[in-house]
């Protein structure tokens, strides 16, 4: 019994080391070719011969990244702001008011987050195009004004976990509903918001369908997305460029994960919940 | 009564914002759509053409082989996700040293920008020099032309998948490590193996999470483009910035998603009374999921 014990554990850990060196392979690699010089990025020999640091140099130089970097980061923050500052009533009134229809509106919600972006493309390009939108990244900003049903359903199935006597309390001493949202709903709230932010945050970092439908030709209006998928194109055959490329547009999101780890991971719990 | 009549004002108060929002950019273009696809629109000139768009969708060769990609990606890519994140949310559980480093491990990857990722790849599985293929040739065997191949372009889509399957490694995680371990010391006493644990306890318990992930897997893969985009972009070598052609879904339309064909349709090709049939399609498809996904969420608010 004992020794048929050992063999699970050692299977386990087996599988376990084989599964992580799947997951961590990829980036090694790319680490390397990106530290490679050009001649030797178009050879099969995977360590570098040499280590050629100024590749992240020469990407920054030759392309618009500084560029692109301040771009996604403008659409990524203010996209943020919106959201919140919309999609919190939505998801307050949802999860706290009795009336006729909240059922429909929680489900309509649910048919608007799957709904696939490109099913309704066509009118609300047409619209933005005639307020002279078009070739700016505003027509994926403003929307979220709007509210974000995605954004709406993670808060809606967090706040009807927060009992409603707290709130029929207060609301038995006088208080208004902005001052129950404002000084029991919100402080409650705190890991539900702070995932959803940085869900929103990271969608837009990564977004490229929007950005490739409205930001237009001129590189000086792209995202980071727009830029590391046409940068193979023009550096051709340069695999040690493109993959330092592609290091320089991930790392930051890796820097901030391991800084808001905590919050991700209870995030990402919250998607799973079912209802 | 009263009480839910004001309470009724007060709601659509706080819900006016996101009403206006719904009705803006989903009520009206819906309907918007249904119109469009009856006209020939350019940006342009508005002609009616009755049922031609349509007529024109139904002997479309490209637009049944995105269809079938699509469907490929629901019957193939969607469930080896979902096993494959339930093995791995399964062998977390098992684990207790290191575990905290390994879920950060698989988790990460998950983080990654979609187009960094699919860019890597590319990279990764180039037929020439790519690390992995001569990884396989170390062990004798003659590596196949991943992302070059039509028959391996969408395998290689699926490796993909698996490594940015964090998300949902961890969402099974959670959910595993809720299932009552009472239940599980009942079933030990009573002579259940592991196999018979994991399927009279584990499945029947987190099955709501399951099914969940598996929807939405679904619908996620009915909107894929973003990875079957890039792919082929960079595996051709093709740049899509002014007037230069690039047609989706190389090599041989083997990764032309339904997605990518309206897009092509509409904003590079700009029929857009076409790209509106399309897209009508595409929303009846994404709708019979969708459909699945609200049952299960009305079954489940009538019971808690």
């Amino acid at each position: 019994m004992r020794r048929r014990r050992g063999l699970v554990w050692i299977a386990q850990h087996a599988i376990a080391i084989a599964l992580s060196l799947m997951f961590l392979g990829p980036v090694v690699f790319i680490v390397l070719t990106a530290l490679m010089t050009d001649e030797q990025a178009l050879t099969s020999r995977l360590w570098p011969d040499q280590w050629n640091w100024g590749n992240f140099a020469e990407v920054i130089a030759r392309s618009e990244l500084l560029t692109w970097t301040a771009n996604t980061f403008m659409y990524a923050s203010l996209a943020t702001i919106f959201m919140l500052a919309s999609s919190i009533p939505a998801a307050y009134a949802l999860s706290r008011f009795r009336f006729r229809g909240s059922k429909v509106a929680f489900l309509v919600v649910i048919s608007a987050m799957m709904l696939p972006p490109q099913v309704v493309a066509v009118p609300i390009y047409l619209v933005w195009a005639r307020l002279g939108l078009t070739d700016s990244l505003w027509p994926l900003i403003l929307p979220m004004l709007f509210g974000d049903a995605f954004s709406i359903f993670l808060l809606r199935q967090f706040l009807i976990t927060i009992p409603r006597d707290y709130t029929d309390a207060a609301r038995v001493d006088g208080c208004s509903d902005l001052r129950i949202l404002f000084t029991i709903i919100l402080p409650m709230a705190r890991p539900a918001i702070a995932a959803v932010a940085l869900f929103s945050f990271f969608y837009c970092w990564n977004d490229y369908y929007g950005p490739l439908l409205y930001a237009g030709v001129d590189q000086e209006g792209w995202t980071l997305s727009l830029g590391l998928a046409t940068f193979k194109a023009f550096h051709s055959v340069q695999w040690n460029l493109t993959m330092a490329a592609t290091l320089l547009v991930t790392a930051p999101v890796i820097v901030v994960f391991l800084f808001a780890q905590k919050v991700f991971i209870e995030g990402v719990t919250l998607t799973g919940v079912k209802g | 009564m009263a009480f839910t009549r004001r309470e009724g004002v007060r709601a659509l108060l706080w819900l006016s914002p996101w009403l206006v929002g719904i009705a803006i950019f989903f009520v009206y273009p819906l309907a918007s759509t249904v119109y469009f696809s009856f006209y020939r629109y350019d940006l342009f000139t508005l002609e009616f053409i009755g049922l031609d768009n349509w007529r024109y969708a139904f002997s479309d060769p490209r637009l049944l082989q995105s269809g079938l990609n699509t469907l490929w990606l629901v019957v193939f890519m969607v469930p080896a996700q979902v096993l494959f994140a339930l093995g791995v949310a399964q062998l977390l559980t098992k684990i207790k040293s290191g575990s905290g480093i390994l879920r950060t491990l698989f988790y990460l990857p998950s983080l990654v920008p979609t187009v960094a990722g699919t860019v890597a790849f590319v990279y990764l599985l180039n037929p020439a020099t790519g690390p992995v293929n001569q990884a396989l040739s170390w062990i004798g065997i003659t590596g196949p032309d991943w992302f070059g191949s039509a028959a391996w372009a969408k395998p290689s889509l699926t490796l993909l998948a698996l490594w940015g399957a964090g998300n949902t490694v961890m969402i099974f995680l959670a959910a595993l490590l809720d299932v009552p371990k009472h239940l599980y010391e009942a079933a030990a006493i009573d002579g259940a193996g592991a196999w018979r644990q994991f399927r009279n306890i584990t499945l029947p318990v987190i099955s709501p999470v399951l099914m969940f992930s598996a929807v939405t897997g679904v619908i996620y893969a009915v909107q894929y483009f973003t990875q079957a985009m890039i792919a082929s972009r960079v595996a051709s070598g093709a740049t899509d910035s002014a007037g230069t052609s690039f047609t989706p879904g190389y090599p041989d339309g083997s990764l032309l998603t339904l997605p990518q064909h309206l897009f092509q349709t509409g904003f590079r090709d700009w029929s857009m009374g076409l790209a509106c049939v399309y897209a009508l399609i595409l929303f009846a498809v994404s709708m019979v999921f969708t459909l699945v996904l609200l049952r299960q969420f009305s079954r489940a608010e009538a019971t808690s």
